[in-house]
């Protein structure tokens, strides 16, 4: 940039805190982090010049200059794999995938070389791995993943997946900050959905990764989940209070690892527990959580655990058929219903 | 050229023609000639023959007495060149003790050998600042122990033992040291191109002139990982030199399964880099191809490709009986041992005498005896230590093995 444009070129400095959404908090995560600290950069495919294709790194190109904001060819395992280099020396990359679809071909880079360095030999790969991920936009087969199963049974990286604004800007901050690979999902439903918006406190905060958070406090069952489907399931809540059902609704916020302990507690205190998530249900990591359940609070529960997922089809462009795939509110309420009854 | 009404049938019928003149020219480039004056006719597009065919060597340095030996052209120091000598015969000697351990069932995993192509490793290596990093692949134990990795750490490595830098959890040459610049490989080929590009991204971002250096072989080439690796770091100008050792096997696989080209050095231009063609087996003409690599890449210039043609004289590990190999080629290339080669060439050169490298040999020898020694003393690791190191354990537990019904534990 030349020294005449610097001068008229305005900071995009996002405020820090205030009443955000989902997008911008992050991005005001991103922000003050690397203003914080000098050896955070970004990677990725059009995270530069365009600020990302949902405009996550937007201004940041232009704040922090393109040694710290690296456009890269369409090689996601080049990007991981730099991502991990970078980290071995000490740097600590935030790398984007366009959609968390595009993990796939960078799966090897992630589950052999990130997640195995710290067991190998000590070095710790202190990497984030970021990405829109979900369904529900009619996106189709390869713009609507939901990862975390895939990553679920590798042991070494971390897994969050925040549902609020001021969840998203203190996990990035709590993953850019620790000293493990962390993939980070950010449910693109979420990004500017105003319902989202809200306050979020001027100073710099973290969000612990590894903790639960309840969202909602209630006697009768619980719903465990994460991501977009707490709105789902908070909204099935109150349908369900109009009935006289008192709901508790876990947000795990981290997937791994899990909140084993928070798990527990709420199939303790309800002693009827449904899981839901958006990914399909076989292999689903509910399959983790209801046997955990099932291992460790057996005595506590009233009614056997129950799942509600998506079916297990690829992800349909169409629609009905995307509806007919993915779990809906409907599903959550006949089955909290199905579940009280029983 | 014919005229326009025409173009489109000389075009489609200049496809097939296209084809089959690559592969006359591909002939009668093998013959020596070069193909020239016999173009496609349209004027709409270019084509681009493939790359020559025959494969690229230089002519072999001989002796007196009409031996085979190093080249000449070198700047290395007599003082430099008895030490390159310590490091060839240290890494045969370890290998060999190794083999040795292996046949005692010491060793719990495979041994393999880079007999033949250390000169590769070792000379390359040799070319580098202590502040440039490497990664070696399974046949570069050169690279790694002229890098400061000794050899006692290799043993406890091969034995499992608990003394050995990754604490008995990964095998051989899988751990890293950065402080000495050395990044281990993982078993998937190709994977470390993109990590050698992240090492001097960082180096770049810190301002430091670090160079980076990742070997691969004939085999890895074919990954996607190298090609995603290579042509980042080409397109951020990155010094990253790829020393890519063509020694003709991936497994039992001949590189002419493997990929299109003759020379792996071919690949070069598919990423707009410089590349070189490299006597494998000569260390002095390794070292000083790394040397200007090295220089280039440091310089700014970016990524460089070398490839050193060298020969695999083992399987692909010590239960492999190289059943695939076409008869003599073995034996052929035993008369291009490296180690030989170096010792008729520095005797020749009046740079040693037989008696100093006996003497290096001898001192040598008694490292690889005593590092071993060390090493077989190493107890094995507790069992419950693999609980250990998958997170910080500051931050999360051990993965412990849970009681059942452990209620929690």
């Amino acid at each position: 940039m030349s020294a005449a444009a610097k001068k008229e070129h305005k900071s995009n400095r996002p405020e820090r805190g205030g009443v955000v959404t989902f997008v911008e908090a992050i991005r005001q995560g991103l922000w003050e982090e690397m203003e914080r600290d000098p050896s955070v950069f970004l990677i990725g495919e059009d995270v530069g010049v365009y600020g990302g294709a949902f405009k996550v790194t937007d201004g940041l190109l232009d704040e922090f200059g393109d040694g710290r904001v690296i456009d890269t060819p369409i090689s996601e395992a080049a990007i991981v794999g730099a991502a991990c280099g970078a980290a071995l020396m000490g740097m600590r990359p935030v790398a984007e995938f366009q959609f968390i679809d595009f993990i796939t071909p960078a799966f090897d880079m992630l589950t052999n070389y990130a997640a195995k360095c710290r067991y190998r030999w000590g070095a710790g790969v202190a990497a984030v791995f970021r990405g829109p991920c979900g369904a529900g936009v009619h996106a189709g087969p390869f713009h609507s993943l939901n990862a975390e199963a895939f990553f679920m049974n590798t042991a070494g990286l971390k897994m969050v997946e925040p549902s609020t604004a001021y969840d998203a800007k203190g996990l990035i901050k709590a993953a850019i900050r620790d000293p493990d690979p962390v993939l980070f999902f950010e449910h693109k439903k979420l990004y500017r959905l105003p319902r989202l918006r809200e306050e979020i406190p001027e100073d710099d905060y973290t969000v612990e990764i590894g903790k639960a958070r309840t969202r909602r406090e209630g006697r009768d069952l619980s719903v465990i989940t994460f991501g977009a489907q707490v709105l789902t399931a908070l909204d099935a809540a109150e349908e369900l209070e109009k009935e006289g059902l008192s709901v508790e609704v876990i947000d795990l916020r981290t997937l791994a690892p899990m909140d084993r302990e928070a798990i527990l507690a709420t199939a303790r205190r309800t002693s009827k527990v449904l899981i839901l998530h958006e990914a399909s249900r076989t292999g689903g990591i509910g399959g983790e959580i209801a046997a955990t359940i099932a291992e460790e609070a057996f005595e506590w529960l009233d009614a056997p655990v129950v799942r509600v997922a998506a079916t297990d089809t690829p992800v349909p462009y169409s629609p009905p058929l995307e509806e007919y795939h993915l779990p809906q509110a409907r599903d959550v309420l006949d089955a909290a219903r199905k579940l009280a009854a029983y | 050229m014919k005229n326009g009404s025409t173009t489109k049938t000389t075009a489609s019928k200049s496809a097939k023609g296209e084809a089959e003149e690559a592969g006359a020219r591909v002939s009668a480039d093998a013959q020596g000639s070069n193909g020239a004056g016999d173009t496609a006719e349209a004027r709409s597009f270019i084509f681009l023959p493939p790359p020559r065919a025959e494969a690229l060597s230089v002519p072999d340095p001989l002796n007196e007495r009409g031996e085979l030996v190093c080249t000449d052209e070198t700047t290395l120091a007599p003082a430099q060149m008895r030490e390159l000598y310590r490091w060839l015969q240290l890494t045969r000697l370890v290998e060999e003790k190794l083999v040795n351990l292996y046949r005692q069932t010491k060793v719990v995993g495979g041994v393999f050998r880079s007999l033949g192509q250390e000169a590769t490793a070792v000379g390359t290596c040799y070319a580098l600042r202590p502040a440039d990093f490497i990664t070696p692949l399974i046949r570069d134990l050169g690279a790694v122990l002229v890098k400061g990795i000794r050899p006692r750490e290799i043993f406890a490595q091969y034995m499992a033992k608990a003394w050995g830098p990754s604490e008995g959890r990964d095998l051989n040459i899988h751990f890293g040291d950065i402080e000495r610049g050395f990044v281990g490989p993982i078993s998937h080929l190709g994977d470390m191109i993109p990590v050698m590009t992240g090492i001097v991204l960082a180096a770049r971002m810190r301002k430091k002139e670090t160079v980076a250096v990742a070997y691969i072989g004939d085999g890895g080439m074919s990954t996607g990982a190298f090609h995603e690796g290579l042509n980042f770091a080409a397109v951020q100008r990155l010094p990253l030199v790829v020393v890519a050792e063509h020694n003709w096997y991936a497994y039992s696989t001949p590189t002419r399964k493997q990929c299109a080209v003759t020379n792996l050095a071919d690949k070069a231009a598919a990423y707009g880099i410089p590349g070189y063609v490299v006597d494998g087996n000569d260390v002095v003409a390794c070292y000083e191809v790394m040397k200007k690599a090295a220089e280039f890449a440091r310089a700014g210039g970016g990524a460089v490709l070398i490839e050193a043609k060298t020969y695999r004289r083992k399987g692909h590990a010590e239960h492999d009986d190289q059943r695939y190999l076409p008869e003599g080629e073995l034996e052929a290339w035993e008369k291009r041992d490296p180690l030989d080669r170096y010792q008729r060439h520095l005797i020749s050169n009046g740079v040693a005498t037989q008696d100093a490298l006996d003497e290096i040999t001898a001192d040598v020898r008694r490292e690889v005896e005593e590092d071993a020694a060390w090493a077989e003393s190493s107890p094995m690791p507790e069992a419950e230590k693999a609980a250990y190191n998958v997170f910080d354990n500051s931050n999360v537990p051990p993965a412990f093995r849970p009681k059942v019904f452990g209620r929690g534990e």
